[in-house]
């Protein structure tokens, strides 16, 4: 028998190292790494630096692995949306099992990696989430509901509780409201960011709620989420897991978050979407100087 | 395949090829260093 051989014009594209970097979505990184490392921080006990280094190495490389193995997933729908059309795979720079193989390995060694350095309470969490973000929010909700970010925010909402569990051990009720906080402000983050890109998302057929519920159901929702995202954010303070310094920054920059998230709900013209675009811009702003203040918190008050 | 397509190729596995080899070489120091930490507490 002849063997077949593939013309070298059309064998699959040979990747430059450029594209498996960006495969991994390094502007969601930097907001992942800096919660996951706050959540170290936080912890009530020390961890040697290597330790801690790699800790916050496994939650970079699990999430890097996840944004892989969701842009594997959905290289179809990328293609039709402008913002994203440019990624490695619908620009048909990568073959496809590229970026599969790259994804589960990067995650299955982040996984082993943080289970050998740190505990394995921590890598089992860090394997839920990555489990989370490709299985439940990438390939069940996504493409079905328009909720899809509410519950797929849970992936994102994980780092800290995975660095806290890293230095512990163990899980608390402080990084469980961590994780309440930042589940919570996923879906204003998320909508705010929808009102302005929503006819990218409608031509890509991704049901987010700007495009099937309309643009009045979104800001009451963008309302609504805010106010236990508001308990969860303060609640630490009260509650005494944390002292005056995280509790006088939440509350004032909980309540900016608040009021512009109000113009947002309550505003009727859709001209320039100028609100939209600022509550989402401060919602990353917000999480940095909450998470931020934890820390500063912590080794202040200590 | 034209020649410059080829070099493009080359020029790309070359470059991972790089990238591969410095993270191998740093995962070699991590382990090294973890090792000790474990050691030493």
């Amino acid at each position: 028998m002849t063997p077949t051989v593939t013309p070298l014009s059309a064998a699959p594209p040979v990747a430059d190292w450029r594209d498996f970097v960006a495969l991994t979505k390094p502007r969601v990184l930097t907001l992942v790494v800096f919660t996951g490392l706050c959540g170290l921080l936080a912890a009530p006990v020390s961890v040697h630096p290597v330790i801690g280094f790699t800790a916050i190495l496994c939650i970079a490389m699990a999430a890097g692995a996840a944004g892989a193995l969701n842009q594997w997933y959905e290289s179809d729908i990328d293609a039709l949306m402008k913002r994203t059309r440019a990624r490695p795979l619908p620009a048909g720079r990568m073959a496809r099992e590229s970026a599969l193989h790259f994804g589960v390995g990067l995650g299955g060694f982040s996984v082993v990696l943080m289970g050998l350095a740190t505990n394995w309470v921590a890598a089992a969490i860090l394997l839920v989430s990555i489990l989370f973000y490709v299985m439940v929010y990438t390939v069940w909700l996504k493409r079905r509901t328009p909720q899809n970010i509410v519950i797929g925010g849970a992936a994102g909402a994980f780092p800290p509780m995975i660095g806290w569990a890293a230095a512990t051990g163990d899980v608390t009720l402080l990084p469980v409201l961590l994780f309440a906080l930042i589940f919570l402000w996923t879906p204003p983050h998320f909508w705010a960011l929808a009102l302005f890109v929503q006819t990218d998302y409608g031509n890509a057929g991704v049901p987010m709620l700007p495009v099937v519920a309309g643009e009045r159901v979104t800001r009451h929702q963008i309302g609504l989420y805010t106010v236990p995202m508001a308990v969860a954010a303060i609640a630490p303070w009260p509650l005494a897991l944390t002292g005056w310094i995280y509790g006088s920054v939440a509350v004032a920059t909980t309540a900016i978050f608040a009021a512009m998230a109000a113009v947002v709900t309550f505003r009727t013209s859709d001209e320039g979407m100028k609100p939209e675009k600022q509550l989402f811009k401060y919602s990353i702003l917000y999480l940095f100087i909450l998470f931020g203040a934890l820390v500063a918190d912590r080794w202040v008050l200590a | 395949m034209s020649p410059e397509e080829e070099r493009v190729i080359r020029a790309r596995q070359g470059g991972r090829a790089k990238v591969m080899a410095l993270l191998l070489g740093a995962f070699v120091l991590l382990v090294f260093a973890i090792s000790i930490v474990k050691m030493t507490h």
